[in-house]
């Protein structure tokens, strides 16, 4: 049979919450085979759709209709049993049991595990995803995982899968085996919601495309017939804007040097630091690519000082640091915007001028012992002012804003105290790309003042924009910087998958 | 299915109200069960929460139990803030009574006027001793707060039962577990004559107002407070939490151990086995019912004087059980719990 009728149509789907429409009067549709894609920046409605389309979020007007019929779904389980599969950008897989336990778990029928583990083996490999079913989740690795998360879909024989943001912590190489595997199963008839920011990938996998901002459809477009520019236009209503990195024309001296560090986890999955040496300069940017998980979080620890180690494995200027907590860090000029922005770099329930006094009270905050709460608001008024953070005002708890709109707040409070050494972990994650193109430039133009910055992130494109230089890490080793002008997506990529020899890690401090 | 979903924005008021709520629904249940013992509800809470109020005695003896328990729930709530879970007070408080005592009995016969301020001074390093090992043992070994302060009351207990049958029993009291009488050089003077109000007062006054500036404008009241909110924005400020962890077990202990000194340098005037009627246990409700603010923690103090008096009375006048007064306070901790658990979560109808 030729498909002829759409395998999903969603008629004018409205979603109010309290204080924002989600959803107003959205409309699209999806034939048998076709992928899909749903472009818009954060916060631009798409996740609610697919929680609707998914059965986890009711909407409050419009109309869903399944191969021409008319359904109304109301959790997931049923979604699931009408052939709708949905693949998390965060993944919910227990570490502690194998891969086929993992997806026996959300299973809606009765199973065997062993008949099971070979279907898991069999679906896995005709589409091109190998898992060893047997294998506990901890030890795979990010990539692995997600096949885990799409195979677990797969085995329902989904007629319709949803994707969201699958790519963010793919390597290069990665993305290009699950772009594969989706055009093996669009192939075989099964329709394809893909959502994304990334423009490059939508042209290079996607038939079709649904632009979402502000809740609202602004275009349908082919998205091979369109250039960067005519889909940033739809997506976020003006030219898509360019950071522009200047020369440093000022002293360059080592801020920040780390000498063969290593250290174990204390988390039992986490990973162990192999003699990692780096060196920043004041002045200039560098940038860590590398997928989360592979020492990452350790690093940062041990740099901020919330992980002390050996004194003499980290100089911050010159001293000696390594023995020093994160508040003795930063009284010799250390800041640095976490990954987690709720509960690590801020209060969820204290208000932003509170969160201001967290890592501002060195900026004459505080007299004996008292605190000037005055100085506290006045500073987290400039912050917002500074760094367009859209919130209540300095008295918003710091849970009420978005995840972007806090991380503009703490990147901020970070800028503003005058730091010598800046240390970022994905710092624009969650922002939407107007705001992460401003805070691109915020951080080129501090480090052109002569701050040395340290940007650690998932997106290569990010750090191919910003970093004077790019280092690669992969299972608890640091590579060897590149400058910028001699790094290509390409090789950074392999990397990022753990593939370079000994030869190329930096051993000793620059 | 019913089940517990928590509140993105739990609501401040409600947060202020729920104490009333508690206490309301205290009464209520209360009433029922006054009912169900075959009293008239009316006439029980009159004799409850009326009658003690209608003398100058009644409010002499409702701030001789106010004091002790204000000052304790001013400790507790500076750790609890910090999620420091000191529930072992009484055996502070008996410490803190012990080292005052052991000066009031030893040199309260000398008449010196340094004989108080010692008392007082020992009593406060007794009790923060007495808070200092949890402290130790939490920073140290990890150990659990909420056991160590709970077991080293026990231990509390039995020091004071030994000295009390031992060393420091007097020798003319006919063989009862309790000290002499102490002299007046180791009494708090009395405010009015006639009552039993003293001038441990002051320290308490002046302790309220320290706590509320403390906790309203210092710098380390809010690390404590990111310490128990979240740890790893404290670890991430650099906010040492060892340091955390003493501070609000030593100073607990320190508030504790003053009242324990105010009890037996005050009201009780010797050493005995029965300095505190669970002091400490029932501060822990007040700083919570005071929704840990130093000023919220006087009027929920008072309240709670309230229930230990009308407890009395009602066993005197209605022949009640001893129990009565325990029932209240648990109850009023239960509503104020279940009520808090409502502010923070909602109840949601799962979807089938």
């Amino acid at each position: 049979m030729h498909p002829t009728e759409p395998r999903l149509q969603l008629l004018h789907i409205t979603k109010r919450y309290p204080s924002v429409v989600a959803n107003d009067d959205v409309s699209l549709s999806v034939m048998p085979g076709e992928i899909h894609a749903i472009l818009g920046e954060n916060g631009a409605g798409k996740s609610t759709l697919m929680k609707i389309i998914y059965g986890a979020v009711k909407a409050d007007a419009g109309e869903m209709l399944w191969n021409g019929q008319q359904v109304a779904i109301a959790n997931p389980a049923q979604a699931r049993k009408l052939g709708i599969g949905m693949v998390f950008q965060h993944f919910s897989l227990f570490e502690t049991l194998t891969v086929v336990e993992n997806i026996a778990l959300v299973l809606d029928e009765p199973f065997d595990l062993a008949a099971l583990a070979l279907r898991v083996k069999e679906v896995s490999e005709r589409y091109g995803l190998p898992l060893d079913p047997h294998r506990l989740v901890h030890s795979l690795s990010v990539g692995e995982r997600q096949r885990v998360e799409i195979v677990r879909c797969l085995l329902q024989d989904p007629k319709l899968l949803i994707l969201d943001e699958p790519t963010s912590v793919l390597t290069p190489q990665a993305v290009q085996k699950l772009f594969e595997t989706l055009r093996r199963l669009a192939a075989e008839g099964v329709a394809i919601l893909y959502i994304s920011h990334k423009l490059h990938e939508i042209q290079s996998l996607c038939d079709s495309a649904t632009i979402m901002r502000g809740g609202k459809v602004t275009g349908e477009a082919i998205p091979r017939e369109e250039t960067p520019a005519t889909l940033a236009r739809l997506m976020i209503g003006r030219e898509l804007p360019v950071c522009e990195a200047p020369p440093y024309h000022g002293l360059v001296r080592p801020v920040l040097q780390v000498e063969r560090l290593s250290l174990t986890s204390d988390d039992p999955f986490g990973t162990e630091l192999k003699e990692v040496s780096l060196t920043v300069n004041a002045g200039e940017i560098v940038g860590i690519a590398g997928i989360s998980g592979n020492g990452q979080a350790e690093l940062l620890a041990a740099l901020s000082g919330e992980a002390t180690v050996d004194r003499e494995t980290i100089w911050l200027d010159g001293e000696a640091v390594g023995h020093l907590d994160a508040g003795r860090r930063r009284d010799r000029g250390l800041v640095f915007v976490p990954e987690e922005r709720l509960g690590r770099g801020a209060v969820p329930a204290l208000s932003l001028a509170r969160n201001a006094l967290l890592t501002g009270h060195r900026q004459g905050m505080k007299h004996w012992g008292l605190v000037a709460f005055d100085k506290a608001q006045a500073f987290a008024e400039q912050c917002i002012a500074r760094f367009d953070v859209r919130c209540g005002g300095p008295g918003a708890a710091a849970r009420s804003l978005s995840g972007g709109n806090l991380q503009k707040f703490i990147v901020g409070r970070e800028i503003m105290l005058a730091p010598k050494l800046m240390i970022v972990a994905q710092p624009t994650w969650g922002v939407d790309v107007g705001a992460a193109a401003f805070l691109r430039q915020t951080l080129l133009d501090l480090s052109r003042s002569g701050v040395a910055i340290l940007v650690i992130s998932e997106e290569l494109e990010e750090l191919f924009e910003i970093s004077d230089r790019i280092a690669v890490l992969a299972a608890g080793r640091l590579s060897a910087t590149q400058p910028r002008a001699q790094a290509d997506a390409e090789s950074v990529g392999l990397q990022m998958s753990g593939l370079f020899n000994e030869a190329e890690t930096s051993n000793a401090p620059a | 299915m019913h089940l517990l979903e928590p509140r993105a924005q739990p609501s401040q008021l409600m947060r202020w109200t729920a104490p009333l709520i508690a206490i309301a629904a205290t009464l209520l249940v209360g009433s029922l069960l006054f009912w169900a013992l075959g009293k008239s509800p009316l006439e029980s809470f009159h004799v409850f929460f009326v009658e003690p109020l209608t003398s100058g005695y009644g409010w002499s003896e409702l701030l001789i139990k106010a004091c002790p328990l204000i000052l304790i729930a001013q400790g507790l709530a500076i750790g609890f803030k910090a999620r420091i879970y000191n529930i072992g007070a009484e055996g502070q408080l008996i410490m803190g009574a012990l080292f005052g005592g052991g000066i009031g009995i030893f040199y309260g016969d000398s008449g010196s006027a340094w004989v108080l301020p010692a008392m007082v001074v020992a009593g406060a390093l007794g009790g923060a001793l007495w808070g200092a090992i949890p402290a130790l043992l939490k920073t140290r070994f990890n150990a659990e707060e909420t056991l160590t302060t709970l077991m080293l009351t026990y231990i509390a207990t039995f020091i004071l039962s030994y000295l009390m049958h031992g060393a420091w029993r007097d020798p003319e009291g006919m063989n009862f577990p309790q000290s002499v009488m102490f002299a007046d050089a180791a009494l708090f003077g009395l405010l009015a004559e006639g009552f039993r109000i003293n001038s441990s007062l002051w320290i308490v006054i002046f302790a309220v107002l320290a706590f509320w500036l403390f906790n309203a404008r210092s710098f380390l009241a809010y690390r404590l407070e990111v310490g128990g909110q979240a740890p790893a924005a404290a670890r991430y400020a650099g906010f040492p939490a060892k340091q955390t962890v003493w501070f609000s077990l030593v100073v607990s202990g320190m508030t504790a151990g003053l009242a324990g000194v105010g009890e037996i340098a005050g009201p009780v005037g010797q050493l005995n086995l029965n300095i505190s009627p669970g002091y400490g246990f029932a501060a822990i409700i007040v700083a919570y019912l005071g929704r840990l603010h130093a000023l919220g923690i006087v009027l929920a103090g008072t309240l709670m004087a309230l229930i230990y008096l009308g407890g009395e009375a009602a066993q005197l006048s209605l022949q009640m059980p001893a129990a009565i007064t325990g029932i209240f306070q648990g109850m009023l901790l239960f509503f104020l719990l279940g009520a808090d658990a409502f502010i923070d979560n909602r109840l949601r109808r799962r979807a089938r």
